[in-house]
């Protein structure tokens, strides 16, 4: 019996002892990780979908932390997004890329899908529902038009489609004021030298 | 004077724990795509292992023995190990953030690598003093870093000769060790230990 104590207690006490070895290491060795990176990446919508040329919605959050990227790349967050890290990072906003293009959206030609999920698998945003062998179709509301589906298909059944105007997002257009027009005229002058 | 290099001969080139033994074969094949992991993880393997000498010798000598618990011996020397890695892990966060990511989780993995443990359980077996426990785990970490280094050498250069497509990749990898550990045979013989 008492072998058995001794057994437990030399056992325990040495994990005890090796704990707060670490314990101790832990607070000595602590390392700060970037706590800008962290809050970058929270304001992004984590469709990790690799447009903003990096491989994922982090390693771009510490690249806009590094002073390394514009903060105007993420296409799937839109212009809420660009401005909120542009705020974070104490920049000039900047109208994000694929902005001038208009909203697009997935299309699926069912008659045409052999139902092999692949589409589904490339989805960031889970927009596209279906099954093994049964026709797959996307979820308008929810995609983010971000083309990431086109490349798998094996029958190219997948189209890129204008996204129509949902009655959500539509809004009442700005009243025909002088300043409007004005503000109308520079848009152009902007896009035409873009 | 004679002792030292007799047990460094030995634990480096005689009884190599990669190439004659066949313990931390991971590692071995994992980390020796480039010459500069290598070296990263051959320091790190150098540290734990003979720390790990060490701090093992003492517990067997201190605890184990008079307390009659050598039948916790592997419970006890893995604790040991893994608490070992955790803390390297900790403090090259700190001190090399660039080794630690060329590292990455090959250095917790280090926790498994069995020419660790090998290493600690062969040294207690061998009932050596406490700096010959100490410097054999040294050799034998030494050891380790000789081959993975040479190994990884091997693999850079292999990488851009022209190899039968059979031959890419892990099958020439595997070959390539094969040799190496034929070469290393050669050894066997020089001191007798």
């Amino acid at each position: 019996m008492s072998h058995i104590l001794v057994a437990l207690l030399s056992l325990g006490g040495f994990a005890l002892v090796a704990g707060l070895v670490l314990a101790v290491a832990q607070k000595v060795f602590h390392v700060e990780s970037d706590p800008l990176v962290d809050r970058i990446d929270a304001l992004l919508p984590q469709t990790q979908c690799g447009q903003c040329g990096y491989p994922g919605c982090k390693p771009y959050a510490e690249a806009v932390a590094a002073g390394q990227a514009e903060v105007n790349h993420c296409v799937p967050g839109g212009d809420r997004t660009m401005r909120a890290i542009a705020d974070l990072m104490g920049v000039q906003p900047k109208a994000v890329e694929e902005e001038a293009k208009a909203p697009m959206l997935a299309f699926i030609r069912e008659d045409e899908c052999i139902g092999c999920t692949l589409c589904i698998k490339a989805c960031p945003v889970d927009a596209i529902v279906g099954a093994p062998k049964q026709y797959h179709t996307v979820i308008a509301e929810h995609c983010t038009g971000c083309t990431l589906c086109v490349e798998p298909c094996p029958v190219d059944c997948i189209d890129m489609l204008q996204k129509p105007e949902l009655i959500e997002h539509w809004a009442w257009p700005l009243p025909d004021t002088r300043r409007a027009r004005q503000g109308k005229v520079r848009r152009g002058q902007h896009a035409g030298h873009a | 004077m004679t002792d030292v290099t007799l047990i460094l001969l030995s634990a480096v080139l005689v009884n190599n724990y990669v190439l004659t033994k066949f313990l931390g074969i991971c590692p071995f094949l994992g980390v020796s795509g480039k010459v500069e992991t290598a070296i990263g993880m051959s320091f790190a393997v150098m540290f734990v292992m003979t720390l790990a000498a060490t701090a093992t010798w003492l517990v067997q000598r201190y605890i184990l023995i008079p307390l009659d618990l050598l039948y916790l011996q592997t419970v006890f020397f893995i604790l040991i190990i893994a608490s070992l890695v955790q803390f390297i892990e900790m403090m090259i966060h700190k001190t090399s953030p660039v080794l630690y990511q060329a590292l990455g989780i090959f250095l917790p993995l280090i926790t498994t690598n069995c020419a660790v443990l090998g290493v600690a359980l062969l040294n207690v077996q061998k009932d050596q003093t406490f700096l010959s426990s100490a410097l054999y785990g040294f050799g034998a970490a030494a050891g380790f870093a000789l081959v993975l280094v040479l190994f990884s050498g091997l693999r850079e250069r292999i990488e851009h000769a022209p190899v039968p497509a059979a031959f890419k990749g892990s099958p020439l990898t595997l070959i390539t060790a094969g040799m190496m550990s034929l070469a290393f045979m050669g050894f066997s013989g020089l001191v007798k230990m």
